[in-house]
């Protein structure tokens, strides 16, 4: 009885989290939902006998594979939405209609089987226990994939960190030199500060020189692309014109 | 209870193929292959259990192994290709199309 509650509280939740990894949007969510789904699949394993199996699924999927996605999703750009261009017409349509009837052949045919009552692992297990069973399988009967598996981990590891690795074409830049060119451009003291208070109070208000004209030099450019872009410009035709000439700077 | 993991076990699968097939950013695309696989784990593991063997565990294990080395190789790559063309999206990746 405690099984089958476990098992329905269990595949709701993890049939609902696979939907959502698939469906949303954010490819940070559909980090999330995977990792419930491997947790939820991870106490399936444990009732099902198999503890060693849910310890694994822990440690080495939600611990290492999920954690591996996110980092990916950190150095990728999270925002990296999908684009809705389909460059095969229909293709999700005829991919959905795949994967219901995909998904109805093998409820059907996994439905119609009957099953006896399972054997559970009490017989398999009888010899000093389960994980001294495991570890008899895995240590002779299988000792040579093991083996192969661990030199797999070494190849997966070395072609990661190859394919990875950045080489540096250019020498680094150091302190030094950083400091050389700015004294050497034409303003080797920071840009001056924009003019909030001066003129108005928001951050994207350019600042003024002592004589009176605009320091076209303190506007963010960003702020001042987003400013032309929605239209907020200031009534001063001169602030006007230095936040639109410095959002052409940033558009090129 | 065998019947409702495998038709369980069968469901995430579909919906792991189905993920695959519809989503274009590469990393969720990966995120289904990896659904798959669970969804192949747990049906190792309910068979080990229906037959009272243990070699089901053994190869889910393999599979799980497996599937780590794979992830590690496959972000990569993708990281690799997003380097040098500045997307993650399966669409555009496509030098070799004609």
């Amino acid at each position: 009885m405690g099984e089958t509650i476990t098992f329905w509280v269990l595949a709701v939740v993890s049939v609902g989290a696979a939907l959502g990894m698939v469906f949303n949007r954010k490819a940070v969510y559909s980090a999330l939902m995977l990792g419930t789904v491997m947790l939820c699949l991870a106490v399936m394993y444990a009732v099902q006998d198999a503890p060693f199996l849910a310890a694994v699924q822990i440690i080495v999927y939600t611990g290492a594979v999920m954690m591996l996605f996110l980092f990916v999703l950190m150095l990728v750009g999270v925002d990296s939405t999908d684009s809705l261009v389909e460059t095969l017409k229909g293709q999700r349509i005829w991919a959905a209609i795949a994967g219901l009837g995909f998904a109805a052949l093998i409820v059907l045919a996994v439905g119609n089987v009957v099953f006896a009552e399972p054997a559970g692992l009490a017989a398999a297990t009888a010899q000093g226990g389960y994980i001294r069973s495991i570890a008899l399988l895995l240590f002779t009967k299988y000792v040579f994939a093991f083996e192969a598996t661990s030199a797999l981990l070494i190849t997966a590891a070395l072609g990661a960190m190859v394919l990875a690795h950045r080489e540096r074409l250019t020498e680094k830049v150091t302190q030094k030199d950083l400091s050389r060119a700015r004294f050497l451009s034409d303003q080797p003291s920071p840009l001056p500060g924009p003019g909030t208070y001066a003129g108005g109070n928001a951050i994207d208000m350019p600042a003024r020189l002592p004589d009176g004209t605009v320091a076209e030099s303190s506007v963010n450019r960003y702020i001042a692309r987003f400013d032309v872009e929605q239209g907020r410009l200031p009534e001063d035709p001169a602030l006007a014109e230095a936040i639109k000439h410095s959002a052409e700077e940033e558009s090129k | 209870m065998t019947t409702q993991y495998l038709i369980l076990s069968g469901l995430l699968f579909a919906i792991g193929a189905m993920g695959v097939l519809i989503r274009r950013n590469a990393i969720v695309v990966f995120m289904c292959v990896e659904l798959m696989l669970n969804a192949c784990n747990l049906a190792f593991v309910t068979f080990a259990r229906q037959v009272g063997n243990l070699e089901g565990q053994i190869i889910a294990f393999f599979v799980m192994v497996v599937a780590a080395a794979e992830v590690v190789v496959g972000l990569a790559i993708i990281v690799t290709i997003f380097r040098t063309r500045r997307s993650a999206s399966v669409d555009d990746a496509n030098l070799l199309k004609y």
